[in-house]
């Protein structure tokens, strides 16, 4: 649950700065600190018995020896060791530092608008962000964890349906080899189909593609200071989405009919992998922009505290 | 983009709902299959790898083929695209091959065949115009139609996890009932014949189309008081009608008339050597008649009225389908079955000729007819409820009399349904399947006609609320007592017997309303 701790805090230092450091907003501050830590301690209470105990635990929570990735994971580092075999080049402390650094680099935007606008829909957008930058820059991640990112699109499902819902079939898509290996095919494929018309039919995503439902619209306003021609952005993501659904679904029938080559008996797995990983780096880019360029939240009617 | 928005039908609630359903057929692929299973696999077997003179002869596998030859050559033309799945399945000699591209196949093909099905009850429902109750979608009576018939419990698990095709057959006899209710009586004739000619047990509700085109369609008009203008016949049309028969039962049977085989394929069409039940009773007269023979029987072993050693040993209900006598009730012969099955079938059909009341009173005939064979039959499968469940469906939306009946049919028919399922990974899905289709149709026929009287009284909410209880005693109690060992088939007729009373009194309440109904007096030009 790291992956989504660091929205929470800014998201309750953002609140009580705007409280006031002077007044209410230390109180709650004091408060809240007392609540994280009591419930810390009573937690490990048992493990703090021996130095050597708290170590072993943290060294089994943050495995660091296994290295940077396991087996295929739609990963930035899975996707580089493709072209650049990084996991064998660089010494072990060295890919550590370097995951962690490109990890808060990218999340570190997002956390910042956030603890100065606190805002529900901001929160919401920056568990998606944080979550989606922990699943791609950090250690040692599971596919799995994409699920870690699901929940928080899942909550911005109403908002904007089009890019919830893309995101959701691409997370799916992602775990093809490992619903391959349990023999999920069919029931995935089945249930895939039928949250995807669910979502066509209630949320009628065909028809909100336009900027302004996009929430693009004051990015592309600000972008079109400098490039006036820069008019067919909600085009262009149409045309991602279909290019992504149509390599979505020949990467899986590929993968299900044929037999890798000889020489590459990962080449399916692999290739799914990379594929998600772009879709999800274009995902991360988009979230942010919509983050940073939320002018209306602070604005906002409803006031959420 | 924007034709992609039109095809992916914004809010278009029929393909919603058949697309939603043929996917949850697609996840019921992996479970368990009946013998039937075999039973397809053997059929495609015989009509692709022998001549046509053999294939009502051919007995390799103890799964004759038993229906007409309509069916046949659907198997046949089946079996041409079964190749290029599995080429072993093709062998007569592979009894009991079941790979995986088999499975995959067969269930496809039923899946695939459903299609008629979908098609059908888009027919029937554009012949539904129910009062409009409410403005919501899922208030109207075409929606709730639709999920009635589209989502059928019953159908569900017969056909696509017991394994049968039951779907598009259904589809045609919605798609001739809803011909005859746009008035375009020979396409409705047709399709029936050409669906008798695919299962022959659809000879039961024969009399009802019969009389129904006989009455409404050869005389084409009525006296101003509803009763028969005998100058009014109308011969074109019943030579037209004659011809339709006999031009699809010529090129149904035609063949084995030029082979001589005419006998061989009724004998395996009625085999009349079977029992009076099948190994579990089917919920009918006979169930509560054996019950009440057992009955007695006890009693009077204990009373010292009966010897013991007059009694037959083995009992009704072990797996056997062979002839067995009762023991103290008189015994039932093939021929007592088809006379009480005429005399139930008669006043209704009298009331189909003396008091037309058009397609509305033909289809409550119909019903009649299948629930009346049903309950007197000779040697009737308990999946043969079906046959009245599926066009009071049509009835029940647009009544509130007969939305009642039709919820106590089709509640007591579905739960009379579980035994054929008895695998434990199926446990779940029959029981939540049941109560989604059960809670949707008694909560949404509730909504239809909230403005009436309601619709059960307490009698019969207290007997469908037993189905719980019973449930849970024979699935989960029973197997833990010691009667298991000695009366190993108890759950299955307690079951049979109390699914027999409430399919008795749905078919005696819906008698009651039809014999009771004034007939329509202003004159009908057809």
């Amino acid at each position: 649950e790291l992956y989504h701790s660091l929205p929470f805090f800014c998201f309750l230092l953002g609140k009580c700065f705007k409280k006031g450091l002077k007044g209410k907003g230390f109180v709650l501050l004091v408060k809240l600190a007392c609540t994280v830590v009591a419930s810390f301690v009573l937690c490990w209470l048992p493990f703090f018995t021996e130095r050597e105990q708290t170590l072993q635990v943290l060294r089994r929570l943050f495995p660091v020896d296994r290295g940077l990735f396991e087996d295929k994971v739609a990963n930035i580092w899975c996707s580089f060791n493709v072209f650049l075999k990084i996991r064998d080049i660089l010494p072990r402390h060295i890919q550590l530092i370097m995951s962690f650094c490109f990890t808060f680099l990218s999340l570190l935007p997002a956390c910042i608008r956030l603890t100065l606008q606190p805002s529900s829909k901001g929160f919401r957008l920056t568990l998606v962000s944080c979550a989606l930058s922990f699943f791609l820059f950090s250690f040692q991640v599971h596919e799995k964890s994409i699920l870690l990112v699901s929940l928080p699109v899942c909550l911005v499902l109403s908002e904007i349906p089009f890019m919830s819902t893309w995101f959701l079939l691409v997370s799916t898509f992602s775990l093809l080899p490992l619903l391959l290996k349990d023999e999920l095919l069919m029931p995935s494929v089945v249930t895939t189909m039928a949250f995807f018309i669910a979502c066509v039919t209630s949320f009628s995503i065909f028809e909100k593609t336009s900027e302004e439902e996009l929430q693009l619209k004051s990015f592309s306003i600000s972008v079109r200071k400098y490039l006036p021609c820069f008019t067919f952005l909600s085009r262009m993501i149409q045309y991602l989405f279909l290019i992504s659904v149509i390599t979505m679904v020949l990467l899986t029938l590929m993968t299900v009919t044929l037999d890798p080559p000889q020489k590459l008996p990962d080449l399916f797995s692999v290739l799914v992998c990379f594929v998600s990983c772009l879709n999800f780096l274009f995902f991360l880019v988009y979230f942010n922009i919509i983050i940073m360029w939320d002018s209306k939240s602070g604005r906002n009617q409803k006031k959420i505290s | 983009m924007a034709a992609f928005t039109i095809a992916a039908g914004t809010g278009n609630w029929f393909s919603a709902l058949a697309l939603g359903v043929t996917l949850l057929k697609c996840l019921l692929i992996p479970t368990y299959h009946s013998t039937d299973f075999e039973v397809h696999r053997n059929w495609l077997a015989i009509t692709h790898s022998l001549p046509i003179s053999q294939w009502y002869y051919e007995a390799t596998s103890e799964w004759t083929l038993d229906y007409p030859p309509f069916f046949a050559w659907f198997e046949y033309i089946l079996s041409h695209v079964a190749k290029y799945f599995d080429q072993e399945m093709l062998n007569v000699r592979n009894l009991n091959y079941s790979s995986s591209r088999t499975l995959l196949f067969q269930r496809f093909s039923v899946i695939f065949m459903d299609v008629l099905f979908v098609y059908a009850v888009h027919e029937c429902c554009k012949c539904i115009d129910g009062k409009k109750v409410g403005k919501e979608l899922t208030e109207k009576p075409k929606f709730i139609l639709s999920v009635l018939l589209l989502w059928n419990f019953g159908l569900l698990i017969v056909d696509h996890i017991h394994f049968q095709y039951n779907g598009f057959l259904f589809g045609l006899m919605l798609l001739s009932i809803a011909r005859l209710f746009q008035k375009r009586h020979m396409e409705g004739a047709f399709f029936f014949a050409v669906l008798l000619h695919f299962k022959h047990i659809y000879l039961y509700v024969a009399p009802a189309y019969g009389v129904y085109l006989l009455r409404s369609y050869c005389f084409t008009a009525n006296k101003p008081d509803g009763s028969i203008r005998w100058n009014s016949f109308s011969f074109v049309r019943v030579i037209s009608l004659g011809l339709v028969v006999f031009l699809v039962s010529a090129l149904s049977l035609g063949p084995f008339l030029a082979l001589n085989q005419l006998p061989q394929v009724f004998s395996r069409l009625f085999p009349f050597k079977r029992g009076l039940c099948h190994a579990y009773w089917a919920p009918n007269f006979w169930a509560l008649y054996n019950a009440l023979d057992k009955v007695l029987s006890v009693i009077g072993l204990k009373l010292k009225f009966l010897d013991p050693n007059n009694i037959p040993k083995a009992s009704m209900t072990s797996g056997l389908v062979q002839q067995f006598q009762h023991t103290v009730l008189p015994s039932v012969t093939p021929l007592t079955t088809l006379i009480c099955t005429l005399i139930a079938i008669l006043p209704s059909i009298f009331c189909l000729w003396f008091k037309p009341q058009g397609p509305r009173g033909f289809l409550r005939c119909l019903t009649l007819c299948a629930l009346s064979s049903f309950m007197f039959g000779w040697h009737v499968h308990e999946k043969a409820i079906l046959l009245a469940i599926l066009p009071m469906s049509l009835l029940s939306v647009q009544k509130a009399g007969d939305a009642s009946i039709f919820l106590i049919l089709t509640t007591t028919g579905h739960y009379s349904l579980f035994p054929l399922l008895f695998t434990a990974p199926e446990l779940p899905i029959k029981i939540l399947l049941m109560l989604l289709f059960t809670i949707y149709s008694i909560s949404s026929l509730k909504t239809l006609f909230r403005k009436e009287k309601p619709l059960f009284n307490w009698m019969e909410t207290f007997y469908l609320l037993g189905l719980g209880p019973l449930e849970v005693c024979c699935e989960f109690v029973f197997p833990f007592t010691s009667w298991k060992v000695k009366y190993p088939f108890l759950p299955l007729l307690l079951t049979s017997v109390y699914c027999a009373v409430g399919i008795t009194y749905a078919w005696f309440k819906l008698y009651v309303s039809v014999l009771i109904d004034p007939p329509v007096g202003k004159t009908k030009k057809q």
